[in-house]
């Protein structure tokens, strides 16, 4: 990627150049421990404040896109999960739910059970890649490993499942193809005792540690109001005070007939962030046990034909990520192929926020804050 | 010359005390080998623990459970292509490390590991250890300025700036020990073979303030309860920072954008740095050992037990039979572990050498155990165990920060050096003068 | 395992009238429920779009008048298609009085047999009424469209993706340059004209130094 033009950039504070002898611009180049994947980003410091940034994205960008128009609906499908490749099964979800909406099918209700098992589980492991790369990012190097460590037996559960650890492609258009294997609600349930005193273990050790309250307080402060005005979504709304979760608001899938509550923050700050995900965990636990002890008998795979022709239309479907609002916007000209399916990435537009929540904020809080907003920039570059 | 050099043996004192040379070299060359096998085992240690730590194993392979790794690693790093950045100041790049090394080792003349187990004890001991350390943080700027690149002068201007501020702390503390060694106790002690101490007198000497605390018959972080507590504290969290360890280890941090004062660094230069740092951790152990943990001394060292006599072997107390025995069940110990290590290895050929190996270290410990079982050695061992073991608890303890807390922000790193250790060490030492002269 | 059904069962087909379409509309589900009338007509009625009636249109009808083209639902999911000249009110409307706080997303559609070649797509979400809505526009190609950036902060990494894609400049816009591709990159390759095999092969020339593997 070349530099970015001198013109017009958010780096230039009214007509003062970058040559100004207190200021320092300085790369976060795209190869960075901590930026989680390629990102690029460019910070203008005053000592060790920082006065601007600029985020310099797309090395990961593969034309997904395009590819959508170039395959049928069934072949698109797999490359949905290399997007946000840590919550793959989010992905195909989101997907799969997208074309159902332009095909007017509904997924049978073991179907969406067992959607709504799998996607809970992948935000448990989502939101365990999260902990353990963010604690790493602060200087706790422990955590990492026991999160990735925990995370082994929810891959073993998805290999067992799709044969997939990390880009399941576990749906189908119109349900799912896998029937749930022999001994998955025992794998599942005993998974779900596994982790929750995990989760306590992983709040032992930085809930209330010192270091890193002090490190996550206040740091990268956003308000409610600037995150729906910057398009904001996820947990990092929520920490920011608005109770909103669109599993709740515009149940899909089944959602509406499972028992879980929505975590909210006060501050907006790091620290809030990381609980409200923590709580997220133990409630996605929640849900997962309902799922399995409410599996319904039936199929698993409602009557779409071999050939997928939706007619001509549009639709826009979202749901909640384990990062955000994941929407699919799918146009269709009634042929075999899509005419033009649009991927809202919630990292992308939480991205965007970056720039607001590390101004004024120390150097060192700008690896924090990029951890705390948990982008992937497979998502955020497609 | 023979003479000479029996002269020393039948004194009970270090060689520097007693003048002898020709001992006195000998030692530092023991210290210097002494101090680097420990920074190798460290490094071993180091590797081992914060895996264990961490649910993964370490090391496993270069040698049975990763034993020979430090040595790999030495070995690569000698053999590794010697970098100077272009434009770097030639001299000072050269000199960083030896300053550095030097400083470090030169700190270990008077730690003493035992009555007369040290190089010298000056009478200034404690104040030549806090100078001699003070001149690190030159050698670290001279690294970082030397680099000829802003990010490593950065590293090293916020590295001397932490370790400036933290050493301030230590002082205080260290002042507070030293308050105590002039406190009553139960009777006058001994110093330099010789001249008695006054009672009520301090002292600055590493070896005095030991025996000031076998006279008071009690070690300085029980003393004055909690005012030695609170100056250990001071000092171990200072001595923490001191040494860039976690979690005060931002300027070395690989997460965060500058990479530190020895970036440009490489091969054996940098081998040099990372032996002082080590070292480093173990003067700063060895002086926190020193000044509150009663040094050389055993738990409990007033409690003899009822005296036994063991014909050609023992004669004295129960308990400091007990304790003699101590060192050798410990290194016993170390040899059962290496056996159980054999025992459990897996039995496919590609091992037998490591099975080997192992058994052969197990062997060699269980011949050293069975050496230091005799009573010469046994007696003259005593002190330095202990030390050993001291030092080998704080060294487990840096690692285990390590593993487990996050890393402090610069600027709360120094708020926490400058607004909450250096009141508190104020305070304690204010506390403990008045208490010491209402005494 | 559910087996999946083609099209209509062989069975059914004997009965309806011998003129089947080839199986390639599927029924509304359930349609085995129903089994096929044979007077009925062969395709099975489709969701069609119908009208979206709500204050919401009614009151930029009232306002715009014909420059609202349309107002419609299709499968449950609201629209209007507007006019590219009244497009920004439009928008300002609904965030500053029909409570639309929220741009989910904006994104276009390229058809290159239309006269307004491209479509932009602005999609909206109100937190108050827990309501989403789209709001479309046609402009021909290198008509610029006013940026919403002014109205919702987040349109302008959102903007500066369909410049990127596309092509569509947006007018007012404070930082309009690529972001997913290289700036010196040439084409917008989510157009209808660009093939999916082709790059800038000046630009992966002069800055990857090597001949582009397309």
């Amino acid at each position: 990627m070349t530099e970015p033009s001198s013109t017009s950039s958010p780096l230039d504070l009214g007509g003062r150049t970058f040559l100004d002898s207190s200021e320092l611009v300085l790369n976060m180049g795209p190869q960075h421990p901590s930026t989680h994947g390629v990102l690029r980003v460019i910070l203008k410091l005053d000592g060790e404040k920082v006065l601007g940034t600029e985020c310099v994205i797309g090395y990961l960008h593969r034309g997904v896109e395009k590819i959508a128009e170039n395959r049928t609906y069934a072949m698109f499908n797999p490359y949905v999960d290399r997007m946000d490749y840590v919550a793959s099964v989010s992905n195909g979800l989101g997907y799969c739910l997208a074309v159902e909406k332009l095909l007017n099918v509904e997924a049978p209700p073991r179907a969406q059970y067992l959607r709504v098992m799998m996607t809970e589980l992948n935000r448990l492991t989502s939101h365990m890649v999260w902990l353990g790369t963010h604690a790493l990012d602060l200087g706790a190097m422990s955590p990492l490993f026991y999160t990735f460590r925990d995370r082994e037996e929810a891959l073993k559960i998805f290999e067992k499942y799709c044969g997939a650890r990390l880009t399941t492609h576990a749906f189908r258009i119109g349900g799912c193809i896998y029937e749930a294997y022999e001994g998955m609600d025992q794998d599942v349930v005993s998974y779900c005792n596994f982790l929750e005193p995990k989760i306590d273990e992983y709040e032992q050790l930085l809930t209330t540690n010192r270091i890193w309250v002090e490190r996550t307080r206040n740091v990268g402060v956003i308000s409610g109001a600037e995150c729906i005005a910057l398009g904001v979504t996820g947990p990092v709304l929520r920490a920011s005070g608005v109770k909103w979760d669109l599993r709740k608001a515009q149940p899909y899938s089944s959602y509406d007939k499972f028992d879980f509550e929505i975590p909210t923050g006060r501050n907006g700050d790091t620290y809030d962030r990381y609980l409200v995900r923590i709580a997220e965990m133990r409630q996605s636990v929640r849900i997962i046990r309902q799922a399995v002890a409410g599996l319904p008998e039936g199929p698993i795979m409602a009557k779409v034909p071999k050939v997928l022709k939706p007619p001509a239309g549009e639709v826009y479907v979202s749901i909640e990520a384990p990062k955000g609002e994941l929407g699919y916007f799918v146009v269709s000209d009634g042929s075999t192929q899509p005419y033009r399916i649009r991927v809202r990435p919630p990292s992308f537009v939480n991205l965007q926020a970056l720039d607001k929540m590390v101004r004024g904020q120390l150097v060192a809080d700008v690896v924090a804050v990029i951890g705390t907003l948990d982008i992937v920039l497979g998502e955020v570059d497609r | 010359m023979l003479a000479y050099l029996q002269s020393y043996l039948s004194q009970p004192v270090t060689p520097g005390e007693a003048g002898n040379y020709v001992w006195a070299t000998i030692y530092v060359v023991a210290v210097v080998i002494g101090v680097s096998l420990a920074v190798l085992a460290m490094n071993w240690i180091e590797r081992k623990a914060l895996a264990h730590m961490q649910v993964r194993l370490g090391p496993m392979r270069v040698g049975p459970h990763g034993l020979l790794q430090p040595v790999a690693d030495a070995v690569k790093l000698l053999i590794k292509e010697d970098i100077m950045p272009e434009g770097a100041d030639k001299l000072v790049f050269w000199a960083a490390p030896v300053m550095i090394i030097i400083t470090a080792w030169t700190t270990f003349l008077v730690v003493p590991f035992g009555r007369e187990h040290a190089v010298t004890d000056m009478n200034i001991g404690i104040l030549f250890i806090l100078g001699v350390s003070s001149l690190s943080v030159l050698s670290i700027v001279m690294a970082g300025w030397a680099s000829n690149s802003h990010y490593p002068l950065l590293g090293s201007l916020r590295s001397s700036a932490q370790m400036v501020s933290y050493e301030v702390a230590m002082g205080l503390a260290v002042i507070c020990a030293i308050l105590m060694t002039g406190l009553g106790g139960t009777g006058m002690y001994l110093r330099h073979g010789g001249e008695t101490a006054a009672l009520g007198a301090g002292t600055l000497s590493m070896i005095g303030i030991v025996q000031a605390q076998a006279a008071q018959g009690t070690w300085f972080i029980f003393k004055l309860f909690p005012l030695g507590l609170a100056a250990f504290v001071i000092f171990a969290i200072a001595m923490v920072a001191e040494t860039n360890r976690a979690p005060f280890d931002l300027p070395e941090a690989e997460s965060e954008l500058v990479a530190g004062f020895h970036t440009e660094y490489s091969g054996f230069r940098w081998s040099l740095f990372m032996l002082a740092e080590y070292s480093g951790m173990v003067a700063v152990s060895s002086i926190a050992v020193t000044l509150w943990l009663g040094g050389w001394l055993r738990p409990f060292a007033t409690w003899h037990g009822p005296p036994i006599v063991i014909p050609h072997y023992w004669q004295g107390g129960a308990l400091d039979f007990a304790a003699s025995l101590l060192p050798a069940l410990v290194v016993f110990l170390l040899a059962l572990v290496c056996f159980i290590g054999v025992a459990r290895m897996p039995k496919i050929p590609v091992f037998r050498i490591q099975a080997a190996g192992l058994a052969a270290l197990g062997g060699a410990l269980g011949l050293v155990g069975l050496v230091m079982l005799a009573p010469p050695v046994r007696d003259r061992v005593q002190d330095v165990f202990w030390f050993a073991m001291k030092v080998a608890g704080f060294m487990y303890l840096f690692i285990w920060y390590r593993a487990t807390f996050p890393r402090y922000r610069f600027d709360q790193l120094m708020k926490v050096g400058w607004k909450g250790l250096l009141p508190v060490a104020l305070g304690v030492v204010i506390v403990t003068a008045v208490v010491g002269v209402l005494r | 395992m559910e087996e999946r059904r083609v099209g209509v069962d062989l069975k059914d087909a004997k009965e309806k009238a011998p003129a089947m379409p080839p199986p390639a509309e599927k029924p509304v589900v359930p349609a085995a429920a129903a089994p096929a009338k044979p007077a009925a007509a062969p395709k099975p009625a489709g969701p069609v779009p119908e009208p979206w009636n709500s204050a919401i249109p009614e009151d930029l009808r009232n306002r715009f008048g014909s420059a609202i083209k349309e107002a419609n639902t299709y499968l449950g999911q609201n629209y209007l298609l507007v006019d590219r000249a009244v497009v920004y009110d439009v928008l300002s409307i609904l965030r500053a009085e029909h409570e639309f706080d929220y741009c989910v997303d904006i994104t276009a559609v390229h058809y290159p047999k239309r006269e307004l070649q491209f479509e932009l797509v602005w999609v909206l979400y109100s937190f108050a009424r827990n309501e989403r809505m789209r709001v479309k526009t046609q402009v021909k190609d290198g008509e610029p469209v006013p940026s919403a950036v002014s109205i919702w902060p987040a349109a302008n990494w959102l903007e500066r993706e369909c410049y990127d894609m596309f092509g569509i400049t947006f007018s007012g816009h404070p930082d309009l340059r690529r972001i997913l591709l290289p700036d010196g990159w040439k084409g917008f390759p989510l157009r209808k004209d660009y093939s999916i095999l082709q790059q800038d092969q000046d630009w992966v020339r002069a800055n990857l130094g090597i001949e582009s593997g397309q």
